[in-house]
Formats: C-alpha cells, structure tokens, sequence
C-alpha cells in the first residue's frame, strides 16, 4: 500500500501506517523527492508513529530522503518515532545524522516555521 | 516444540514477515516493550543480510526454556556464497552490500547470545537468543 502524501501549504506530509517493504521506502523516497520539486515545498514531514522498527535500512532511506530533499530546497522533520523503537536504534548504533525529528506533527511544522539560521540553536 | 515456526525469505516483504513473527513469538513467551522491539530489529537485519547477500534462506524462531528462564531463538540460515572473514563481517561499518554495515554486529547488540557460523560456497547460519529479564 503506498503512502498517502498530503499537502498542507507548502509542506508535504507523508504519514506511514503500517509497516512498509523496503521497496515500499524506495518507492516513497523516490515520490517525496518527484513532488518537492512539483510542488515547490519548503518542508516534508514523514511521520513514522506505525513504525514497528527503524532498522538500518529504514534509517538510511529517511536520511537520504531528507538530504536529498534539502538538495532541492526543503527541510525535513521526521515525527512520532516510538520510545521503544528510539531505544532499538541506539542499541544498534544508528542516528539520522542531521535529519531534524520532532515529536508529533504540531512540533514538526513549528521547526519548519523557524528561519533556518535558527534551526539547531535552541 | 510446538511455537515453533519457519518463515522463508525470497522478498522484501518476507523481512517484515519475519520480524512481525518474531515479535509476536517473544511477547507469547513473556517479553515486554523495548525487549520486543530489540528482537524485531535483530531480526529484521539479519533477514535483510540473508536477501541481500544469499538471495534466500529461512528464518527459525522458537521459544526457549532452560530451567526457570524463558525466552526466543532465532536461527537464520542460507546455503548463499558465504562469509569470508567472520570477523571483519562482525565489525561496525564493514559491509560489501552497500548497506551501513551495523546488520550483524548490531544484532548482536540487540541480541543476548550471538553466533555465527560461515562457509565460503556453502553458506551462513546465525543463532542468537536472547532471555527474558526479571
């Protein structure tokens, strides 16, 4: 089952309900990226709250998916990962690098709404 | 025993069959919370280890009693190409897959007990169990 992405001014929302294949990532990486650039948006939310796991796969696609969205001009928040599944990723050894997250969705647009110059200095 | 299961993996989907299996296999044997997502995980790299590198292979999961402590084995196995070098396999950021290459030797770090065996042409199975804790 693919994504739903919606828009909501000029972020782009792409919330995971369930589990997703690898290749269903690869299909949303590949999406996210086609509509930054249709759309002109300035943010992507990827809610992941239905993430049974992040492995080390997943990880890397949420980071190429927001490196390679900023290469087009938009930032990328990642919400709603799980505590149990944050605990998992640090016992593995995996970090989302400079993939800004935020806890829900409310959170995520307000680190959106903040000028980049500010972004990473609370 | 009778818990026990064997899910083959030949897709990608197989991987988050496996992992789902598997959380639900610990949380009958008495894991809670973070536990059962340490497992899933665990799971989850080496399926995708057996995909990526070995095609296909199969993925056993059981449940583990030994004395009074309870528990799951998982046992992934494939008759693919083979590790050269198990322990430059089992160090963090080695990988010739293209991944990150934290598969094995983080699911030992998720895992209680973690053990590896590989033969070049003949193939690789993994055995880890991890115990409930009181």
């Amino acid at each position: 089952m693919s994504v739903p992405i919606l828009r909501h001014g000029n972020v782009l929302v792409a919330s995971i309900q369930v589990a997703q294949t690898d290749d269903e990532l690869l299909q949303l990486r590949d999406r996210l990226s086609e509509m930054v650039g249709q759309s002109r948006a300035k943010g992507v939310v990827i809610d992941v709250t239905a993430f049974d796991v992040l492995d080390s796969f997943a990880t890397r696609t949420l980071r190429d998916i927001a490196y390679g969205s900023r290469l087009r001009g938009a930032r990328t928040v990642v919400v709603g990962i799980q505590p149990d599944v944050a605990f998992a990723m640090v016992q593995l050894g995996l970090d989302l690098g400079a993939v800004s997250t935020a806890l829900d969705l409310d959170d995520a647009v307000e680190e959106l709404n903040r000028p980049p110059s500010e972004v990473g200095r609370r | 025993m009778s818990d026990a299961q064997r899910i083959a993996i030949g897709r990608d989907a197989d991987i988050v069959m496996a992992r789902q299996a598997g959380r639900e296999l610990a949380a009958l044997m008495g894991f809670k919370g973070s536990d059962l997502a340490l497992i899933a995980t665990a799971i989850s790299e080496i399926a995708r280890n057996i995909l990526v590198y070995a095609k296909r292979g199969e993925i056993d999961l059981s449940g583990a009693e030994e004395g009074d402590r309870r528990g799951i084995v998982v046992i992934a196995r494939d008759q693919g190409p083979g590790i050269s070098d198990v322990e430059q396999a089992m160090r963090d950021g080695f990988s010739t897959g293209g991944s990150l290459g934290l598969g094995l030797p983080g699911a030992r770090r998720l895992m209680d007990e973690f053990e590896i065996e590989s033969q070049v042409g003949v193939g690789t199975t993994v055995r880890m169990r991890k115990w409930v804790r009181r």
